[in-house]
């Protein structure tokens, strides 16, 4: 038992999962609260009523018996953000550089194994394989767009942004937005030249769709059931193993030492002997990885994927990286979790907070704002350090 | 100067001009050429249903022009990519009407392209027939040249919610998609809702398109009789699917944006459960007109790929503008008629045997009885979305101009 | 090769000397203008008459030459031209609208060094300025998008339309200001994605603004429009003049294009002339050195936080004014016109032309609009044209019947947009006409490397 803790560093691995729990019992607590604080005192005004008369039940009760479920939701959004936002942070620890790309990367490696998916389907082998055949199916599919990803995001920095280092910090980025942008037609011109199709559906195996419920509560005439879909349970359990194992990477390994020496000083770090391009195209390998399993995941849970597919996902894990402090593998997990949670609450109370004048339509400006927020009073994110710009 | 530069900018003008100059130089082809065009997002992430638009018509002139054909004249396609975007489609317009071989324009998808762009026609008096846009505003401006083949957002909203009444449902829950094409339809779905006694629990329009567990949290609570969703499929069927794995037992609708059998695909026996899925629709299902049943063959024989939305209204709408310039032409003695004519031929066509429909145009445009068919998902089964059973079959006259 | 070469740079000395220039640059209009007169369809013609307005910047020549020279292709030869196939006339406002944008994007990001990837924002302020007071939108606001009744009366007369582009441009301006403030401590990069998000946040604004209150008319956007008037003593008098070149009578409708496109190249002269005196004043310093170095400025004593709201107010500005005119000319908002894409593809012609560079920046908007506009789609409906024929690839003996329509180019927009974006970046970072400024810095750059 002692060689093997040599072995492994157990506290690195132990210490991002207490991190994991303790970020999501305490966004879940902090919003809760203030949802609850802001339904009391509605309570007795024209919402309150207005809620009332609706469901037949105090805004109160109304916030408290959908509180379950909104938690739950915005958890396993907030773990697609979080495991997207890596990609995003390690490359910025590193290079001090936004890979615009990243979106479209996971995109790709959505594509690469929806593909695989739907090609088992047509030969008709995913329609009669047992339960367990169908999560190894997954896992491999799941690989592939990994591979995929990663391997695609070594070419483009290779291609797209090695040239370019050095170069004053605006030139990478066009660049990248330019990468990005070239990447959502290539993935629409190699899909109708051999598919013909613009939306890719998952195709409907195994038994991820089905639902464990926790419980009913009733709410006025109608009863609300609790529960997770198991494909949601799979996001949650592959984005902790992806956030887990690369925090091991990171901090326990010497691969990540490397990685880390690069990112503090690469100058420094290439004179320590550190093959720094080496390093480079080995954390665009990690980011690639990261956001193709990402890419899978969302596909599972999300079902159709289309090549704009990445867009919106990739800024709203940007956003999270940001809100955390990027560059800091902890920040982009507290970010994604709590952007997922905001942006889950927003939508599902502030229709009835608002008496329908505001809904879910304004979910996603609601994550910008909050961004614009974080950046005027905490600059360097929730959890980054101070860092002052290099010349 | 530099002369780098001055190279680069000479072999940048040079291969830009050879590039156009087969581009620009094919236009003097034969004299009784005549063009039809099109215009619809063929770009960006509209592209699925305007590609689509462009391949119905496309095939509507590859099967329909042989009349035209006999007469002496060669009919060509000639397809624009408008982008979804006001700027792009209304550069595209004037880029149309400086052709004179074109005699007729398909298009658009979106109604925010549509109505600026449908201004040049109107100047230049070319024949526009929309195959997509419900906005009343495409045709209450009263043009000539400008008509449609769908019914207008104010008539298919009120189909939904008689329907849903009709079906004893009380109270609903209205989502759409922030189009001007979703919006409007629920807009309207909501009046006669609130009109004729059907409750309506929430309305919420969203961009959204993967995540709607925000969204369901409201409808869940409200548990409606039916959800009505105002937009595409690709919206709509994943939404549906997500309540239903929430355990929404409820009853689902939608418009003829989810006419797709990529519905199936992503909805599944979601659709099917509870209370069911049902759709109106103008576009005639293949139970009722045998001709759709061939559209669907053949476009799939063609392309390898199920038509989506609007494609039979494409498809329909090229074949208006065939039958009208064939009409004009004969009464011309076989001459290339002028774009008034043909403009005045399609408002006098009666009666056009289409796939989506019997069309006759009113005085502004509008197809003077629209057909609804409202149907119900059958099959979990994507290959089997034709044989879905029609459910109601309602002849309905838009609003009086 | 190296001949053609050197020949070439004989023939750039050579045409640079004594009248040479005048004779050049005369030939170059004439024959563009004869050309598009003869075949109004041709799409050379058409680029040979716009690349003359390059001939007549770059020859050298006197500037009182230039500027007849410039006046006369402007505003009589394109205009008579453009009423002949109006499809060129659309192409150029489109360029003017574009160059205006690419203008004031150029002060922000060029000048004073800030990307911003929300620009298209003040565009839709100016827009929807006009589109909300020159409409019935007024009287729309109590109505749900669609609902309302059919005669509603116009809040304003058409003409208040030059005083509502004065408005435009100080809403764009304060607009500028007010996503400015906020930002202003961030770092470049924070800050191109915290405008994405403003751009964004604007678009959604206008797509969702129509509960509780009917502001914009949410997706249907707002329409008609009203533009300001065009007395009919106007069109007579154009026609008594012209009607005899241009073949035909010309009626209101087409003349509106002519007067929009006037205006344009009215707010392009005011701006190239407000950029121009700008950049080498002691704004345009201050911003060069904030570009350079921030904390040098800073210690140099250069208000930094006013220097950059102002670059955000001017370059808003810019925008603004054109929002208000393009709603005037299409008599139509709605928020498609305000994607992000629009933001990308105005800031592709910065960086095509060159960042910080006039000409250069007027450039990249001429060249990016017409490939869009006219050279993807001219191709794509040649290679349409080809698939509907019975032609046949000679060598591999391939029928063009059978090539997929997916390889239309005129589909890949954003595939060009990111091209341009990656290779200018890599091969020439300073632009097609870099700017004055920056060619010094590399040259200097450069000898520091050496050393």
């Amino acid at each position: 038992m002692k060689r093997f803790s040599k072995l492994i560093n157990v506290r690195e691995l132990l210490l991002p999962l207490g991190q994991l729990i303790m970020f999501s019992l305490g966004s879940a607590i902090v919003l809760s609260t203030i949802v609850l604080v802001l339904a009391l005192l509605l309570d007795k005004t024209a919402i309150g009523m207005a809620v009332t008369e609706r469901f037949n039940a105090s805004l109160f009760t109304y916030t408290l018996i959908n509180l379950p479920q909104v938690l739950i939701d915005g958890l396993t959004i907030g773990f697609v953000y979080a495991a997207v936002a890596l990609g995003y942070t390690m490359v910025y620890g590193v290079l001090e550089f936004i890979n615009f790309a990243h979106s479209e990367i996971f995109a790709v490696g959505a594509f690469v194994g929806v593909e695989i998916l739907i090609a088992l389907d047509t030969a008709g082998v995913l329609s009669k394989v047992s339960l367990g055949m169908a999560f190894v199916i997954l896992i491999l599919a799941i690989l592939a767009g990994m591979f995929a990803a990663g391997a695609l995001a070594v070419t483009v920095e290779r291609v797209a942004y090695r040239p370019l280092r050095g170069a004053p910090r605006l030139v990478p980025l066009i660049s990248a937005i330019g990468v990005s942008f070239l990447l959502q037609d290539v993935i629409r011109l190699v899909e109708g030249l051999t598919t013909g199709q613009f939306n890719r559906i998952f195709p409907t195996f195994g038994n991820f769709d089905e639902r464990l419920i926790f419980g009913e509560v009733g709410l006025g005439a109608t009863t609300i059931t609790m529960g997770i879909s198991i494909k949601s349970i799979i996001v949650i359990v592959g984005a902790v193993l992806m956030l887990v194992g690369l925090n091991y990477l990171v901090n326990a390994t010497k691969i990540g030492k490397a990685i880390r020496a690069v990112a503090q000083d690469r100058t420094t770090a290439s004179l320590m002997g550190i093959d720094v391009n080496h390093i480079i195209s080995l954390t665009f390998l990690v980011g690639g990885l990261l956001g193709g399993a990402a890419g899978v995941l969302y596909a599972l849970k999300f079902t159709r994927i289309d090549p704009f597919v990445g867009f919106f996902p990739g800024l709203k894990a940007f956003t999270a990286a940001v809100m955390g402090g990027i560059g800091n593998l902890t920040g982009a997990l507290l970010g994604g979790i709590v952007l997922g949670m905001l942006e889950t609450f927003a939508g599902s109370y502030m229709g009835i907070f608002t008496m329908g004048a505001a809904g879910t339509e304004y979910k996603d400006i609601f994550a910008f704002s909050i961004l614009i927020l974080v950046l005027i009073f905490r600059p360097q994110g929730l959890m980054g350090e101070n860092v002052t710009q290099k010349a | 100067m530099n002369k780098r530069l001055f190279v680069l900018l000479s072999v940048l003008i040079i291969a830009s001009m050879v590039l156009t100059a087969c581009g620009g130089g094919s236009a003097a082809s034969t004299a009784k050429t005549i063009k039809i065009a099109t215009q619809s997002p063929l770009s960006g992430d509209m592209s699925a249903v305007g590609v689509d638009i462009k391949r119905g018509a496309e095939m509507g002139i590859e099967q329909m022009s042989a009349a035209l054909t006999e007469m002496g004249f060669k009919v060509e396609l000639a397809p624009f990519d408008d982008q979804g975007n006001p700027d792009t489609g209304v550069a595209n317009a004037k880029q149309i009407v400086s052709d004179p071989a074109i005699l007729c324009v398909v298009g658009h998808y979106n109604s925010g392209v549509q109505i600026p762009s449908s201004e040049e026609y109107h100047n230049a008096g070319l024949a526009n027939v929309s195959p997509a846009n419900t906005n009343p505003k495409v045709t209450t401006r009263g043009y000539l040249e400008v008509n449609r083949i769908v019914g207008r957002d104010d008539v298919q909203g009120v189909v939904g919610a008689d329907f849903a009444l009709e079906q004893g449902m009380t109270s609903a829950f209205v989502v759409h998609d922030k189009t001007a094409y979703g919006q409007g339809i629920a807009e309207f779905f909501r009046q006669e809702a609130d009109a004729k006694g059907l409750k309506v629990l929430g309305f919420e329009g969203t961009e959204e398109k993967a995540n709607f567990d925000a969204l369901l949290s409201p409808i869940l609570a409200a548990n409606p009789d039916v959800v009505y969703f105002g937009g595409m499929y690709g919206q709509a069927a994943i939404l549906f699917k997500q309540a239903r794995e929430k355990g929404y037992m409820g009853m689902f609708m939608s418009d003829d944006g989810f006419d797709s059998s990529d519905a199936a695909k992503i909805g599944g026996q979601a659709l099917l459960d509870g209370k069911g899925t049902y759709y109106s629709t103008v576009s005639g299902p293949a139970s009722v007109y045998a001709g759709t049943a061939k559209f669907i063959t053949d476009f799939k024989a063609k392309y390898s790929s199920d038509p989506q939305p609007f494609a039979a209204q494409g498809y329909d709408s090229a074949g208006i503008c065939l039958k009208a310039i064939e009409a004009a032409a004969k009464a011309k003695n076989g001459e290339t008629p002028t774009r008034a004519e043909v403009a005045n031929a399609i408002r006098a066509l009666k009666d056009y045997p289409g796939i989506t429909g019997t069309i006759t145009f009113n005085s502004i445009g509008d197809p003077v009885v629209a057909k609804y068919f409202v149907i119900k998902v059958g099959d979990a089964d994507p290959a089997k979305w034709s044989t879905n059973p029609v459910d109601q079959i309602l002849d309905i006259a838009p609003p009086a101009p | 090769m190296s001949q053609i070469l050197l020949y070439f740079q004989k023939f750039q000395t050579n045409i640079q000397k004594g009248i040479w220039p005048y004779v050049a640059t005369l030939a170059h209009i004439l024959l563009g203008t004869l050309l598009v007169y003869f075949s109004p369809r041709s799409t050379i013609a058409f680029l040979i008459l716009v690349t003359s307005f390059f001939s007549l910047y770059y020859l050298k020549a006197d500037n009182r030459f230039k500027l007849i020279a410039g006046i006369t292709l402007a505003l009589i030869i394109v205009p008579i031209l453009g009423v002949r196939n109006i499809f060129y006339l659309e192409i150029i406002f489109q360029i003017s609208v574009f160059a205006a944008l690419a203008l004031g994007l150029n002060i922000i990001v060029g000048f004073a060094g800030l990307l911003v990837l929300g620009y298209v924002a003040f565009y839709a302020v100016g827009a929807y300025l006009w589109g909300f007071f020159g409409s019935q939108q007024y009287y729309v606001m109590p109505f749900a998008p669609g609902t309302q009744p059919a005669d509603l009366p116009f809040l304003l007369p058409g003409d208040a339309f030059y005083l509502f582009l004065m408005l435009a441009i100080i809403a764009a301006a304060l607009t500028g200001i007010l996503i400015g403030l906020p930002v202003m401590r961030l770092r470049g990069d924070y800050l191109a994605i915290v405008t994405l998000g403003f751009g964004e946040v604007i678009r959604v604004l206008a797509n969702n603004l129509d509960k509780p209150l009917n502001l914009t008319n949410g997706p249907q956007g707002i329409t008609p429009i009203q533009r300001p008037s065009l007395p009919e003593s106007v069109v007579n008098g154009f026609n008594s003049i012209f009607s005899g070149i241009v073949g035909h009578p010309v009626d209101q409708a087409s003349l509106y294009n002519v007067m929009f496109y006037i205006l344009a190249l009215v707010i392009i002269i005011i701006i190239v002339f407000v950029t121009k005196n700008l950049e080498d004043a002691k704004i345009g310093r201050a911003w060069a050195a904030i570009r350079e170095d921030e904390t040098a400025a800073v210690a140099m004593g250069i208000p930094i936080v006013k220097m950059k709201l102002l670059a955000f107010a001017i370059g808003a500005s810019f925008a603004g004014a054109m929002g208000a005119l393009v709603a005037a000319s299409r008599t139509f908002v709605s928020p498609e016109s305000f994607s992000f894409m629009q933001s990308i593809g105005v800031l592709s012609m910065v960086i095509l032309g060159g960042q910080g560079s006039i000409p250069g920046v007027i450039l990249g908007a001429a060249t990016v609009t017409i490939l869009n506009l006219q050279i993807l789609q001219g191709f794509s409906l040649y290679l349409s044209q080809l698939r509907q024929s019975d032609a046949v690839i000679p060598i591999i003996n391939f029928a063009w019947r059978n090539l997929s329509s997916q390889l239309d180019p005129a589909k890949y927009q954003r595939l060009l947009f990111g091209l341009i974006l990656i290779l200018m970046m890599i091969f020439r970072p300073a632009g097609l006409i870099p700017a004055e400024r920056r060619k010094r810095k590399m040259a200097s750059d450069t000898v520091e490397a050496k050393e």
